[in-house]
């Protein structure tokens, strides 16, 4: 084993608490140079907190953080950089304004008396990008090359230092596969020049493709290391997902028998849009629950919002109940009867500092159009209607929705779109970031509404749930439809298999 | 191939180019350095005033105190040499000091608490207007030697035309801006904040600082202005130089400068102060045409530089700011 080298940075215990979340426990994590080692998990699995733990972002409330065997505890980002810790984002934080030149050499040009010496810097900048073999005008502004050069400007800035370490935070999520082949290239060159390269994707193949090592982190816990080359993708689902093949499946098997076909009919026929998600197509009737399975960056949040406007398609329709739907913007999908719980509440689903009640009308609001208000009394019952229905623990109905807990904040997008009384609603990771009561709650509503002649595609990493509530289960993988499972098949196990193809 | 950044700068010079040959072709006096040595003198004060705004556009900020700055110093000046005898000189550093003071206090509300420039500077230009009539309340005239000695100062220049002390004041406030602009770090700063201010921040940019100082260095000019616009017209009146920071921001569009930041030139600036003045010659030459067919020529252009910028910009990937 080449193990016995001293790792080039070490992470022992690592812990780091926020009120009420445990974000990293116990975590351990080494790094040889001339590695690229991948740090893969879910969402909320803890690799941005360790990252953020190891540049300095956060302060570590637990453990210790070696660089070449030093204790190291750096304060912000910038410090990280200077004891050889650089970081690139996923988005390109540079300048797009400026050449491509200045931003190299911004805050480090070459001076003379006073005066910044134009032709040193120049030479610097170009020496910077000649380490990566990447040959551009370096005096044209960086926002006119396309976002893979500036991403590869950014390394370029960030190893300039001296780098020892070098952190790349999902550098591929919008780059096409040409320019995945130069930063690939460009990766392994410096790693043959002894840099350590921590990558953060969430695309498998990427993984086996260029990475050494492999280190899973789940719920905050380390899973492991493992070495790339010894490692079957599937294990892999599975140290990620944390699911074992032998568990057995709980599908409802609740007498649902000939409850079938009660509702409308939602097809979607060939609805994409380029370099978000090939086309799909997908049928669903009222009364049924499709779940959307894959992990993340499949599609399954880009398909949700596909349908509902939010994105626009580039190609497909889809039907109701045989008629085509307009979808260019979520107001006319609101008209049409979708609804959209989005994944990400705080940003996109609820107004934190409008009241339970306000919340709770926009939809239908949205729907009548503002000219025809939502006279007081009627909101009043439609909001105390819905507080009592779905158990939402509200003070009174006036209580900004900000102030709530997130199950509750859940429950009331959840009741926002219940009361416009929709035809198909799309649920995209309903029990993120809920305690486990209200975790029951939302299934336990999810299945009524079903039951109630409703349309639903939910949209879940917790295959768990997926299997739980289900009727059929499109997996989603690589942006494109994997399979559809139904009935019996659907169990955790042939989920995994065909997310692993 | 031509660095699609020139491309503003470009057309700045192509137009200036063009007016001014329009002007020569139409009118044979047009050619004399006689018009070319008014212009610069003409425009001298609000060429100044565009150089420090220039900077402060580059950031992505805007001041609208500069135009009751110019007053505010004309005042203040006429107060210190005529109501107090101090020498010119001595009124003049006094203004230079207080515009930068005034203007670094702009700055420091704007960068610590994060408010938007365009209410602290409305707010500064409200206040050094009505300080303006707090010191006087009429046009006083500014009587002293060096002031008839600075305005009858004169470099002949081939023709009949001369260079006069307000038009050198100006080309060397030009050239320090651009030295300021392109050759140190601060201006280069500027330039990347103005281009995306949190990328800036992480590249490790001290942007609070650097905003400070763009306002601070923007009452400097503005002050400046004041003294070489008292220093002019040998006199001083509360209502001088009033909707001067609109001529100043548009002198510095015109000149090619991004209105939302971070791409520009100081050179552009002067041309399009420049492109301003010619405007106003023209349409004095014609003398048939209501001076206000200088607003209606303004407004255009600066119809036609706003929408090139933004198809320049719109060219870029990755560009957050103005980004819809």
């Amino acid at each position: 084993m080449a193990d016995m080298a001293q790792p080039v940075l070490s992470a022992r215990g690592v812990g780091k608490f926020f009120p009420g979340v445990k974000a990293l426990q116990d975590v351990d994590f080494a790094l040889m140079a001339g590695e690229i080692h991948a740090l893969l998990g879910e969402n909320g699995a803890g690799k941005s907190t360790l990252i953020k733990v190891i540049t300095g972002v956060h302060a570590r409330d637990a453990g210790s953080v070696q660089l070449d065997g030093v204790e190291i505890h750096p304060g912000h980002p910038g410090e990280a950089q200077h004891l050889g810790i650089s970081t690139v984002f996923q988005e390109v934080n540079l300048v797009p304004t400026l050449s491509v030149a200045e931003n190299l050499m911004l805050e480090r040009q070459t001076r003379k008396f006073g005066l910044i010496s134009w032709k040193k810097t120049e030479a610097d900048a170009r020496e910077a990008l000649k380490i990566l073999g990447l040959d551009i005008d370096i005096n044209r502004a960086l926002g006119s090359y396309s976002v893979a050069i500036q991403q590869l400007v950014a390394i370029a800035r960030a190893v300039a230092l001296d780098a020892r370490v070098l952190i790349l935070d999902e550098p591929t999520a919008s780059l096409d596969a040409d320019e995945i082949k130069t930063l690939f290239r460009t990766m392994r060159a410096l790693k043959d020049k002894g840099l350590g390269i921590i990558f953060v994707t969430h695309f498998l193949d990427q993984v086996y493709e260029i990475t050494d090592r492999i280190t899973v982190l789940r719920n905050g816990r380390l899973v492991g290391t493992f070495e790339t080359a010894n490692l079957p993708q599937i294990d892999l689902i599975n140290h990620m997902l944390g699911r074992e093949l032998a568990e057995i499946s709980a599908h409802r098997h609740h007498a649902r028998d000939g409850v079938v076909d009660r509702g409308n009919h939602i097809r979607i026929k060939n609805l994409g849009k380029k370099r978000v998600l090939n086309p799909v197509t997908l049928n669903l009737s009222g009364g049924e629950i499709v779940g959307l399975a894959g992990l993340l960056g499949s599609g399954r949040t880009e398909l949700a919002e596909l349908v509902f406007g939010a994105q626009r398609a580039d190609s497909g329709l889809v039907f109701l109940d045989d008629k085509p739907v307009m979808l260019r913007s979520p107001r006319q999908a609101i008209r049409a009867g979708f609804g959209l719980c989005p994944e990400d509440r705080k940003q996109d689903g609820i107004v934190p500092e409008l009241g339970v009640r306000e919340n709770i009308a926009l939809a239908l609001q949205g729907r009548r159009g503002w000219l025809r208000p939502i006279p007081r009394a009627e909101q009043d019952k439609f909001a105390d209607d819905m507080i009592a229905a779905l158990g939402i623990a509200t003070p009174d109905r006036e209580k900004p929705v900000g102030q709530l807990s997130g199950g509750n904040q859940q429950k009331v997008i959840l009741a926002r779109w219940l009361v416009s009384k929709p035809v198909f609603l799309i649920l995209d990771e309903p029990t993120r970031g809920i305690d486990v009561g209200a975790h029951a709650d939302i299934i336990k509503l999810i299945r009524d509404l079903c039951d109630e002649g409703l349309a639903l595609l939910v949209a879940s990493s917790e295959l768990e749930e997926i299997v739980a509530f289900a009727d059929r289960v499109a997996v989603l993988r690589d942006r494109e439809l994997a399979t559809e499972l139904s009935g019996a098949d659907i169990t955790q196990n042939n989920i995994i298999e065909a997310i692993a193809r | 191939m031509i660095n699609e950044r020139y491309y503003p700068l470009l057309a700045t010079l192509a137009v200036c180019a063009l007016l001014y040959g329009y002007g020569i072709f139409e009118y044979r006096a047009f050619s004399d350095t006689y018009v070319l040595g008014n212009l610069l003198t003409d425009n001298a004060f609000l060429i100044i005033t565009a150089v420090g705004m220039t900077f402060v556009i580059l950031s992505g900020g805007i001041d609208l105190s500069v135009g009751s700055m110019i007053a505010f110093v004309g005042v203040l000046m006429a107060e210190l040499v005529t109501g107090f005898g101090i020498h010119p000189l001595v009124a003049v550093v006094i203004s230079l000091v207080f515009g930068a003071a005034f203007g670094a206090f702009m700055g420091l509300i704007i960068a610590k608490f994060d408010i938007q420039p365009f209410i602290i500077t409305l707010a500064g230009m409200f206040f050094l207007r009505g300080m303006c009539f707090l010191i006087n309340l009429d046009s006083v005239p500014i009587t002293h030697d060096f002031v008839s000695a600075f305005g009858g100062f004169r470099i002949p220049l081939p023709g009949r035309g001369w260079l006069s002390a307000s038009a050198i004041v100006m080309l060397v406030a030009v050239m320090s801006g651009i030295v300021f602009a392109h050759y140190t770090r601060f201006g280069r700063n500027v330039y990347a904040i103005g281009g995306d201010r949190q990328s800036a921040q992480l590249l490790g940019i001290p942007v609070e600082r650097t905003i400070i100082q763009v306002y601070m260095l923007s009452g400097i000019f503005s002050a400046l202005a004041g003294v070489v616009f008292a220093f002019y017209t040998a006199s001083a009146y509360p209502l001088a130089a009033v909707g001067v920071e609109l001529d100043a921001i548009a002198a510095v569009v015109i000149g090619g400068t991004l209105l939302t930041g971070g791409m520009g030139f100081v050179a552009g600036t002067f041309f399009g102060g420049i492109i301003m003045g010619v405007i106003q010659t023209l349409i004095a030459f014609d003398g048939s045409l209501n001076s206000w067919w200088t607003k209606i020529v303004i407004g255009g252009l600066l119809f036609g530089f706003i929408v090139l910028q933004r198809l320049i910009t719109r060219s870029f990937s990755g560009m957050r700011a103005g980004a819809t």
